[in-house]
């Protein structure tokens, strides 16, 4: 309201934008400093090694690998920012979805669960409707409303323990992703759907493609050759721009950020809280399901199905994209790119040094670090102290709380009601 | 049904100490979700210190003469080295729950995703793959104690007892078993403890007393990353052949389970971690559980997938949660920072 008074540099979401910033230079330059002092400590990488290491950290996604000379080589390469904008499709859906669930106060760690849900549904509907019987774009179609639904059936799960049992919806999200990777490994176990044709591919399911089923190009390949890019991350944006609409212009976003903001506020004021709580983590699961639809449903991604021991860093990785985006839906767009830009670099330093990929594992986990305590950095930011602390996107509670199951809301008129 | 005791307590024991870890950490007021982050660090550094040993070769002396005792006394440094770790890694989570008054959630995560990370980091650049399994020899021969460890004869029969508790056994379990019992008892009859409580109840209560909040939460914090670290690495010892992978099969969550549906009380704490110790046991060897010793796997015979019982324990853990939450009685100043002007 008074942005034209406030000075840019105070304005909040300057103040927000630049804590982001700062987060992602500190995880950068911490992750630079581990990769120096194995090098320097290490007679193998040494410090050449190390200095190709920190340039690639910073810059990985301008490499265009080695020159005859064994030298790195740098230019603009469109197979890396191809393949990143097809990495960032998934990790936008999933951050879409923590975002969601964060703003209804409930923290989403569900997403690997309800991410396996709608790879399994999406992957059983495109391979198993047969595209000679039914044209391929209704497969595809099908396919994607599957993994949709999947998602949001998986996540109604933690968001119903949570609404009526009062159950922490961290632990109950924990559980439900242990489950759906072994379920989907018993499902697939046996099924017709593994690739067994082409045998140095044992434990994975077919390409969509062996069915014909792909997501459209959209020309983005001849834009970017030699990457897999395809129209999802298109529809991924239209998704994140659909739902900055539905949280911030519609009655029932209102609703579920009021329920986030205070759950028994949001009820005292006629907002039915526990509908608002199941519907928020339905909404999320449904986000990560396309997630994972779409990413399966490229045509040239094959799905490891003996997955009961590991789960997806796709559905983790939603976690920081929330974070780095404060819960912005627009902002998810951005953080999911940079994320997958983080994953790009991830392979070159694989595939050029003598490092890996985990190096741009630790550089998350230290974003997700800072931003637990946001509030401190925008502080240190401003470089004043403010009275009010503003509101986080999480509110912290504690795993159970029975005393809070009922709240007495009702007991002023109860007590009037006595002494009349 | 001696396999199926052991079975159980070689996984309840790691649940059941990561569990305790958990009930210091919420007593004292910090929500402590990084247990599974701890337990990876914790099972990745006694891995590495076994590791370090052998390639110094310290202990190869005592390998080869049999002397027994050095190689239970490499076991006990090796879970001294984890805990002291565990302890240092969660000093990450207290600063920023205690100092900086950071979301607890959120920061436990952040150590959920940072200590895998780091940890296959390492073991790529040191193994070149992403297991880190000791150099030679397996956990079995060089740290299980056997009949022949404790000098009876190969064939001795030491009776259902012997073989159950004596027979195939690890140092660590009882270590463990020893620690919980003296850690709630200080927990619960000691001066300290009821103090340690107190922040984690009414923390301003207890700062008027004179009781330095900040400190005592430290201190909870620091115990139960010490804990959580030392079962990571018992669980690795006694599960996964002493070998580290960055991961811990969600142990970590079970545990926080365990010490809900225990309802922060170490005797209801160690009873369902034995519970669920028995549902992993089944999830883990259910073909060759043999309860009656008839010689019928039972289990096997059934024809229920694999796969199921797999799930079990998650599913297990999920139900239980939801019948119990009702009655639980978590401490009342979990997860708020401390501030000293609120009342």
């Amino acid at each position: 309201m008074t942005h034209e008074k406030t000075p840019l540099l105070k304005r909040d979401g300057t103040v927000k934008l630049l804590a982001s910033l700062l987060s992602i230079v500190i995880g950068l330059v911490v992750g630079g400093l581990i990769v120096l002092f194995v090098g320097l400590g290490n007679s193998e990488i040494g410090a050449a090694g190390a200095s190709e290491g920190l340039r690639l950290i910073f810059a990985g996604i301008l490499s265009t690998g080695r020159s005859a000379t064994g030298a790195l080589t740098w230019g603009f390469n469109p197979t890396n920012v191809g393949n990143m904008l097809f990495r960032a499709m998934p990790v936008i859906m999933t951050g879409l979805s923590v975002a969601v669930a964060f703003k209804t106060g409930l923290f989403n760690i569900g997403a690997p669960g309800q991410y396996l849900m709608g790879t399994m549904v999406s992957l059983i509907i495109a391979l198993g409707i047969d595209t000679a019987a039914v044209p391929a774009g209704c497969v595809w179609l099908l396919a994607f409303l599957g993994g949709i639904v999947a998602g949001a059936l998986w996540g109604c799960i933690p968001g119903l323990v949570k609404a009526f049992l009062n159950i922490n919806e961290v632990l109950a999200c924990i559980m439900t992703n242990w489950i759906a990777a072994n379920v989907v490994t018993w499902v697939f176990d046996g099924s017709r759907f593994r690739n067994v044709v082409e045998n140095t591919k044992s434990g994975y399911i077919y390409k969509t493609s062996f069915n014909g089923v792909a997501t459209p190009k959209l020309g983005l390949d001849r834009l970017f050759p030699g990457s897999q890019v395809n129209a999802g991350i298109l529809i991924a944006v239209i998704f994140a721009i659909a739902m900055y609409i539905l949280m911030n212009k519609t009655t029932l976003g209102y609703e579920l950020k009021a329920c986030g903001a205070n759950r028994h506020a949001a009820r005292y004021a006629g907002i039915s809280d526990r509908r608002n709580i199941v519907l928020s983590m339905a909404i999320a699961g449904a986000l990560a399901g396309a997630g994972a639809s779409l990413y399966y449903l490229s045509g040239n991604t094959e799905f490891f199905w003996t997955t009961y021991q590991s789960l997806p860093a796709e559905g983790f990785n939603g976690i920081p994209v929330a974070l780095l985006a404060l819960n912005n839906p627009i902002g998810v767009i951005f953080a999911g790119l940079f994320m997958a830009m983080l994953n790009i670099i991830g392979l070159q330093l694989t595939n050029l040094t003598a490092y890996n990929e985990f190096i741009t594992d630790v550089i998350i986990a230290i974003i997700v670090y800072l931003s637990a305590f946001s509030l401190v950095i925008r502080m240190f930011i401003t470089g004043r102290k403010r009275k009010v602390p503003p509101k986080l996107g999480y509110e912290p509670t504690p795993p159970v709380k029975p005393a809070e199951a009922e709240p007495p809301i009702v007991q002023e008129s109860g007590e009037g009601g006595e002494i009349a | 049904m001696t396999f199926l005791i052991q079975q159980t307590l070689i996984y309840g024991v790691p649940l059941l100490i990561v569990a305790l870890a958990g009930v210091f950490a919420e007593r004292s007021g910090i929500i402590n979700l990084a247990l599974e982050g701890i337990m990876i660090f914790g099972a990745f550094i006694g891995v590495l210190f076994v590791r370090l040993m052998q390639t110094a070769a310290v202990f190869d002396a005592a390998r080869t003469a049999g002397n027994y005792l050095a190689l239970q006394g490499l076991e006990l440094l090796a879970m001294l080295v984890a805990a002291v770790c565990g302890a240092i890694f969660s000093l990450l989570l207290s600063f920023a729950s205690i100092n900086l008054r950071a979301d607890q959630t959120i920061g436990g995560t952040a150590l959920n995703l940072l200590a895998p990370a780091l940890v296959l980091f390492f073991i790529r650049i040191i193994a070149n793959q992403n297991t880190l399994q000791m150099i030679s020899g397996d956990s079995a021969s060089w740290f299980m104690i056997k009949k022949t460890t404790l000098g009876f004869d190969r064939d001795a029969d030491l009776g259902f007892f012997g073989n159950t508790f004596l027979h195939k056994v690890y140092l660590a379990t009882y270590i463990c078993i020893i620690l919980f019992i003296v850690l709630s008892i200080i927990l619960y009859k000691t001066r300290f403890g009821l103090r340690l409580r107190s922040c984690g109840e009414n923390p301003q209560a207890a700062d008027s007393l004179g009781i330095n909040v900040k400190r005592m939460r430290y201190t909870g914090t620091t115990i139960s990353g010490a804990l959580a670290g030392l079962g990571g690495f018992v669980y690795a010892l006694t599960t996964a052949n002493c070998a580290s992978t960055g991961d811990v099969a969600g142990f970590g969550f079970l545990a926080l389970a365990v010490m809900i549906f225990g309802n922060w009380k170490p005797l209801n704490i160690a009873g369902a971690s034995l519970l669920f110790g028995l549902f992993k046991c089944i999830a883990a060897a259910y073909s060759s559980i043999d309860i009656n010793g008839d010689g019928v796997y039972a289990l096997a015979n059934i024809g229920i997938s694999s796969h199921f019982y797999r799930l079990l324990p998650y599913l297990i853990t999920l139900l239980v949660l939801a019948f119990t939450s009702k009655s639980s009685r978590a401490p009342k100043a979990e997860g708020i920072p401390y501030d000293k002007g609120m009342r």
